[in-house]
């Protein structure tokens, strides 16, 4: 008590005051980073070099940690299934004789359509996720790259065969990634095998079923059904065309009996990233250059 | 000063683990709040502008890496939560845990509310109840939870810091 006292003989500013200044600077810097670059510039830098390098650093420890108490676990299990993966092994490399085949004659088939696999043809580049958003309302997560590796805001975001997200801000040396099951992500996209398209948006509500709801999907013939694969289509733009997004799981008529809508399981787990591939390419769409 | 400046290291520290090893102790998709903790003892145990102090440095932390490009939300809201607190330092006796418990659990619903208007609300997702149930509640829950073991850790920083700040005063 006897401190309070003497901090009010040095200044006397009230607290009012001092919260209508923090309003107003919090509002200005609001408004400059919704219209401008101004703040979040400097601000970035300053993460860079004081947040991130501790957040990878406690994520190499845990990760080691993991490592040892896994290495224990394993070794019986390990000594099993070696032999189960040996038998594995011929299955597959039969298996692998027939797959070739197939690719031969489905690069044919592309090149008669005149289609490349452009999918496979994306630059990427690996990064580790080293955080998460502290609050329960969004699905955001830090990764471990930044400018410095050439990633830029709106490039998308994929882990093993499916897209996880879009990158909404970056730093020298890290980047936020919003990802397709956060609320507020809208991803245009389209049914692969009818070429339908729907807008597939991440719901909180559904975040505990590990699901993303879809709608707006045009299919008057009935010809979608449950289990097909969506993908981002090719007018959205922001994510390049025919990246997996998941598989639909349920599908309802709207009531406006023109629409359709429906969930979707992601075609990545969402719970268990630890790395991703950034494709450092951005979606030319027209109005802009690369 | 240095009583700034351990705030503000204490606040990296909360705001990093928040990030990294909260997430392995979340149920059902839901973490305690750390932040409002911080921001919320921090003001009813020296009031207003302490307060408003550590609400600054927890809502920019997080505006900073999380903001989704609108950065001052987070501060906004921490702030008023510090000054608010700050409001009941007349009341704060080291020794009621009860007092404490209330009033973070009620900041943390504050929290949860004005940050659900803002950021779903404007966004035409009406559905109050799912979400006051579903993440607003078992997140105050909680960070009430944590706040008994962190609460004591709050109270010993703020004695010794007290009691060294007498004696400087006495010499």
């Amino acid at each position: 008590m006897a401190r309070v006292r003497l901090k009010r003989k040095k200044f006397s500013m009230p607290g009012r005051y001092i919260l209508l200044i923090l309003t107003i600077l919090c509002i200005a810097m609001m408004l400059l980073t919704y219209f401008t670059d101004a703040v979040s510039g400097p601000l970035s830098y300053v993460a860079a070099y004081t947040i991130v390098p501790i957040e990878s650093g406690l994520n190499t420890i845990g990760e080691r940690f993991k490592e040892h108490v896994d290495n224990f676990q394993s070794l019986e299990a390990v000594l099993s299934e070696n032999k189960a993966l040996k038998e594995q092994v011929e299955e597959l490399s039969q298996e692998k004789n027939n797959l070739i085949e197939d690719k031969y004659e489905l690069t044919e088939l592309r090149n008669l359509y005149d289609l490349d696999d452009k999918f496979s043809d994306y630059k990427k580049v690996g990064a580790r996720v080293i955080g998460k958003d502290p609050g329960n309302w969004f699905s955001v997560f830090l990764i471990d790259k930044g400018t410095d590796d050439g990633l830029k805001v709106d490039m998308n975001v994929i882990a093993g065969n499916g897209l996880v997200g879009i990158i909404t801000e970056v730093g020298p040396n890290w980047a936020t990634v919003r990802s397709v099951i956060d609320d507020a992500s809208n991803v245009s996209s389209m049914v692969l095998s009818t070429s339908d398209t729907c807008m597939v948006s991440g719901d909180l509500k559904l975040m505990e079923s590990g699901e993303i709801r879809f709608d707006q999907l045009t299919d008057d013939e009935d010809a979608v059904v449950v289990g097909d694969e969506i993908v981002t289509s090719n007018i959205s733009n922001k994510f390049l065309p025919n990246i997996t997004i998941g598989y639909i799981s349920s599908l309802d008529k709207d009531a406006n009996n023109l629409t359709k809508s429906g969930t979707l399981t992601p075609a990545v787990d969402f719970k268990h990233i630890n790395t991703v591939l950034v494709i450092t390419e951005l979606k030319n769409s027209g109005s802009e250059q690369k | 000063m240095r009583r700034k400046i351990l705030e503000v290291i204490i606040i990296f520290i909360a705001f990093i683990l928040q990030c990294t090893v909260f997430r392995l102790i979340s149920l059902g998709n839901v973490v305690p709040n750390m932040m409002i903790i911080l921001t919320s003892a921090f003001g009813f145990m020296n009031g207003k502008k302490e307060g408003m102090f550590v609400g600054f440095f927890c809502g920019i932390f997080t505006d900073i890496l999380f903001g989704s490009g609108l950065i001052g939300l987070y501060t906004l809201i921490y702030v008023w939560i510090g000054f608010g607190n700050g409001l009941f330092n007349a009341l704060f006796y080291p020794e009621d845990i009860k007092f404490p418990i209330v009033l973070i659990g009620v900041s943390d619903l504050v929290y949860g509310f004005v940050y659900y208007v803002l950021t779903f609300l404007l966004r035409s997702r009406l559905d109050l109840g799912y979400y006051m149930i579903h993440i607003v509640l078992p997140e105050a829950i909680y960070t009430i939870v944590v706040t008994i073991v962190i609460y004591r850790l709050l109270l010993y920083f703020e004695e010794t810091m007290e009691l060294r700040e007498k004696q400087e005063d006495m010499e």
